[in-house]
């Protein structure tokens, strides 16, 4: 078996590949000098690399390579690009294949905050006007790395249902394949406004799901971790027992609906793992308990993992992989026990994804 | 009416390696007028120029005879006959 992650940063993009997750071959930079903030592996037939790229001089975009980065294509065209005269795109935080039982579809999220879906495998996308056209817009504000759509969750079964989240602005949620949406932050905090219970305006920093329970997602909000046992209707705090309650990524097991791995950060104002110490933090049990993952990972490590610079491989035994803003990448290949370093001295890490190459 | 436009080596993957370009502009000629010809034969090179809506990228400077574009007007400053357009990437980044 040999894996290979995907590590996109504010400078290009590298591609390390391991036999056993243990040592690691890194090669790169793809796209010097490009911001990579969205990754993606295409495992619905063969494997494909989809990048969100954007050049501080010519613009963004969307580049594919079907033989793992020897060779890239980007079209011609945009492949994203607002139909509207009040925005432009400025950056792609997001790419999400669509479940296998959605051949060719593949969504895109976006600042400012849209959601785009392409039907031909990522090379052109359709604008999804029932988000864009949505009430609350105008009251969605940018955070610190701006407004944008970063997360999306297509249902496994369902094509029609699809939940985003973005910053600022929350959880949304569609039924009847875009057409509209709804709020879906009961009982997420937003400790920003005078009002913390709003029905919108969250700043939540990621949503994940498990396709064998598809009512339940776990979220990482901007102070609050939560989990929704109703399809996002309510939120409840699975924060007991963490060391704090900020951070950015939230990965679920591939194979254990259950289990689910994040990366704490002590405050909003203080933006560095508890006492320095890089620590990957498991709940096998849906969030009700914690375990501290520590083994083979540094103390002194002044930086933090961004919201899509964490995920899981997709072999039997799952790998576990994050990178951080100080350009180190980590990789366990025993769901957490154990980490070993896959690359250092990188530029800051945005996106992590990982995957077995299909022999 | 004709006028030349100079392309930086960087973005020549997008013109099939051409250094410089001749471009018949349409009368009233200016620069959005010559860029808009130059997309129709060149749409990798329009898409890495300007956005969506045909806004020029904040870090790429389009100099007019000599003088950036945005000293003049922009996307609408007036090209005389022979005008050589010299497009140069500015600072950006870190």
């Amino acid at each position: 078996m040999t894996v290979v992650v995907a590590i996109g940063t504010r400078k290009g993009l590298w591609l390390a590949r391991s036999e056993d997750r243990v040592t690691w071959q890194v090669d790169g930079p793809h796209h010097a000098m490009q911001e990579v903030y969205a990754v993606a592996f295409d495992t619905r037939s063969g494997l494909r690399l989809l990048a969100g790229v954007s050049s501080p001089h010519f613009g963004p975009g969307v580049s594919i390579s079907d033989d793992l980065g020897a060779t890239w294509e980007e079209s011609s065209s945009p492949p994203i690009a607002f139909p509207v005269d009040d925005a432009a795109l400025e950056r792609v935080w997001q790419i999400q294949p669509a479940p296998a039982s959605q051949p060719g579809v593949v969504w895109a999220g976006t600042q400012p905050s849209a959601l785009f879906k392409s039907t031909d495998g990522g090379r052109s996308f359709e604008f999804v006007e029932g988000l864009w056209n949505h009430p609350h817009r105008p009251e969605w504000e940018a955070g610190f790395g701006g407004q944008a759509v970063h997360t999306i969750v297509p249902d496994p079964s369902d094509p029609d249902r699809v939940l985003v989240a973005m910053s600022t602005g929350g959880v949304y949620r569609t039924a009847d394949g875009g057409k509209s949406w709804e709020a879906r932050n009961k009982g997420i905090k937003a400790y920003f406004f005078p009002d913390p219970w709003p029905e919108f305006g969250q700043c939540v920093h990621k949503v994940a799901q498990h396709p064998a329970n598809p009512s339940r997602f776990y979220a990482q909000n901007h102070h609050g971790v939560y989990r929704s046992d109703d399809g996002g209707d309510t939120w409840q705090s699975i924060a007991d027992g963490l060391p704090t309650d900020f951070g950015f990524a939230m990965v679920v097991h591939p194979n254990d609906p259950d289990t689910i791995f994040t990366f704490p950060i002590e405050a909003d104002g203080r933006r560095f793992p508890p006492e320095g110490k890089c620590r990957v933090y498991r709940s096998r049990d849906a969030g009700k308990s914690w375990e501290a993952l520590g083994t083979g990972l540094p103390d002194n490590f002044w930086t933090a993992v961004m919201r899509d610079a964490m995920c899981t491989d997709n072999a039997e035994v799952p790998g576990v992989y994050f990178g951080s803003r100080s350009g180190e990448v980590y990789a366990s290949p025993d769901e957490g026990e154990t980490w070993h370093q896959v690359a250092a001295h990188l530029p800051d890490v945005m996106s992590v994804r990982a995957a077995v190459i299909p022999t | 009416m004709k006028v030349t436009v100079l392309i930086p080596g960087v973005l020549r993957t997008a013109t099939d390696g051409a250094a410089h370009l001749d471009v018949d502009v349409p009368e009233p000629a200016t620069l959005g007028a010559a860029l808009d010809v130059l997309a129709d034969t060149y749409p990798a090179l329009d898409r890495r120029l300007r956005d969506e809506r045909a806004a020029l990228r904040r870090y790429v400077n389009f100099y007019v005879n000599g003088e950036e574009c945005r000293r003049l007007s922009g996307p609408a400053t007036p090209l005389p006959a022979g005008a050589e357009i010299q497009i140069l990437p500015s600072v950006a980044g870190g």
